[in-house]
């Protein structure tokens, strides 16, 4: 074996660029998406429930492959008519962004029902308090709530954006140049399939690694107070 | 009543219903080849997880670190590579090409159900082993104080116990097995997926026939869902976890 991969060393390095740029994004998307669909399940207004429970069980019902696909390839025309009406000529979505949504429409669906758990897991006591100092329903949501539901939010998000990251390798179907198409491109020039694939493999384990490392000590952030009490 | 179905018009989102109709029996033709992927890689996976997920929960390093290392390399890589390492990578070596297995994993539809179930297995092994280091250590300890030997205590004791306990997140693994199939479309299979995009290619209506794909994926989620909630009764999960 070749150590530089027949000249596609640098290449395949880029597209591992491009998965994390991937991931992190479609993890913004997600976060957001996962934080309304949790607080609509959680309000009391049905429609809001019934809002947010549709969205969760539609998207976990449907492959992330699908999802790639219907948002790439099935929004051709919905983006002409868009730019037909903004004048913008040729509007499209690129493959990044395709992949963005897709993944981060999947990601938040999971994390919603994380989300969910940990705003049902807070003690009760804790909102009555906000509401007895007078604090305001926002108030209590971004000073009592959010910061103790990170805590019991962040190992399942984290199993979550282990997912994620797995999951940018799809987006490759629909031609984003991340690692896998890097591969499959070196593929098609060297016909060492197992090499450049099993190199591949390698990439996403190493990214794996770093991030089991970063949410350990993002867990051990989120613990700090709480780490003793446990004992 | 006959007659104007107008009305009908305000419902149908903007979508082609009548092509969706005509390509439902194709699309349950591809949703039968999905089942089929899905039904194999579930059981096939399961019984290569047991002795992985006994192995992993062992006291001895030397026992424990085969499985993990397996259990490390398919839960961290994605599936996709996998199939791609088993469909086009083994074709690197002579050796493979000239064996006996090169029929087997020459074909799509073989590389895609031995990959899956090699994923499958990893995770399945992992719910075992948090499963049997879940059973209540007074209950194994009670097996071996009436005589019974090591091998009796797994047998009657450790996995029986050790299923209900992981049933629920079994029939997890398999949703997630029903989705991760959608993915043996990029191997030539044409599963749901697979045959969507077929039909796409031939008909231009990518909305159309993702979303009557989406559907079908809903339903058979749906129903094994279902099937594995009667499953759980039948069995009694409920009545052997609280003690």
């Amino acid at each position: 074996m070749n150590f530089d991969l027949y000249g596609f060393g640098p290449a395949l390095a880029a597209g591992a660029l491009m998965t994390v740029k991937l991931a992190l994004t479609a993890l913004c998307l997600g976060l957001v998406l996962g934080l309304a669909g949790a607080l609509a399940k959680t309000s009391p207004y049905k429609l809001l429930q019934w809002l947010g429970g549709t969205y969760s069980t539609l998207v976990r019902g449907i492959p992330e492959l699908l999802w790639v696909l219907l948002i790439y390839f099935g929004t051709v025309n919905l983006m002409r008519a868009l730019g037909e009406f903004f004048g913008i000529p040729d509007l499209s979505l690129s493959a990044f962004a395709a992949g963005v949504i897709a993944l981060g429409l999947c990601f938040g669906a999971y994390a919603t029902e994380v989300f969910r758990g940990a705003i049902l897991a807070i003690p009760k006591g804790h909102r009555e308090a906000g509401v007895a100092l007078g604090l305001s329903k926002f108030r209590i949501f971004t000073r009592l709530i959010m910061p103790q539901m990170w805590r019991i939010a962040l190992p399942g998000l984290g199993n979550l954006f282990m997912i994620l990251m797995k999951d940018t390798a799809l987006v490759s179907v629909i031609g984003l140049e991340e690692i896998m198409r890097h591969a499959q491109i070196g593929v098609t020039v060297t016909k060492q399939p197992f090499t450049f694939f099993m190199v591949a493999a390698f990439m996403y384990l190493g990214l794996t690694v770093l991030a089991m490392t970063g949410m350990y000590f993002l867990e051990k952030r989120a613990a700090r107070g709480f780490a003793r009490s446990t004992q | 009543m006959s007659g104007d179905y107008s009305w009908l018009a305000h419902f149908d989102l903007g979508l082609n219903w009548a092509v969706i109709i005509k390509w439902l029996p194709r699309l349950a033709q591809g949703a039968t080849l999905t089942l089929e992927l899905v039904a194999i890689a579930v059981i096939a996976g399961l019984l290569l997880a047991i002795p992985l997920g006994i192995a992993r929960s062992s006291r001895l390093w030397y026992v424990r670190a085969l499985p993990y290392g397996y259990i490390f390399f398919f839960r961290g890589t994605p599936l996709l590579v996998q199939l791609f390492l088993v469909y086009y990578g083994l074709a690197q070596f002579d050796a493979v090409r000239n064996s006996f297995m090169w029929p087997y994993l020459r074909d799509p539809f073989w590389c895609a159900t031995a990959t899956m179930t090699l994923h499958t297995a990893a995770y399945i092994a992992e719910i075992l082993r948090g499963a049997i280091q879940a059973i209540p250590p007074g209950e194994i300890e009670a097996a071996r104080a009436l005589g019974m030997s090591k091998p009796k205590t797994l047998f009657y004791i450790i996995l029986p116990r050790a299923s209900r306990i992981g049933l629920p997140a079994y029939s997890n693994e398999v949703i997630l097995m029903l989705k991760a199939s959608a993915l043996a479309s990029t191997v030539t299979l044409l599963e749901l997926t697979g045959m969507a995009r077929t039909i796409i290619a031939r008909t231009y209506l990518p909305v159309e026939i993702f979303f009557a794909a989406g559907l079908f994926y809903l339903l058979m989620a749906y129903i094994l869902v279902r099937g594995f909630k009667l499953l759980e009764r039948w069995l009694r999960v409920d009545a052997c976890q609280g003690r």
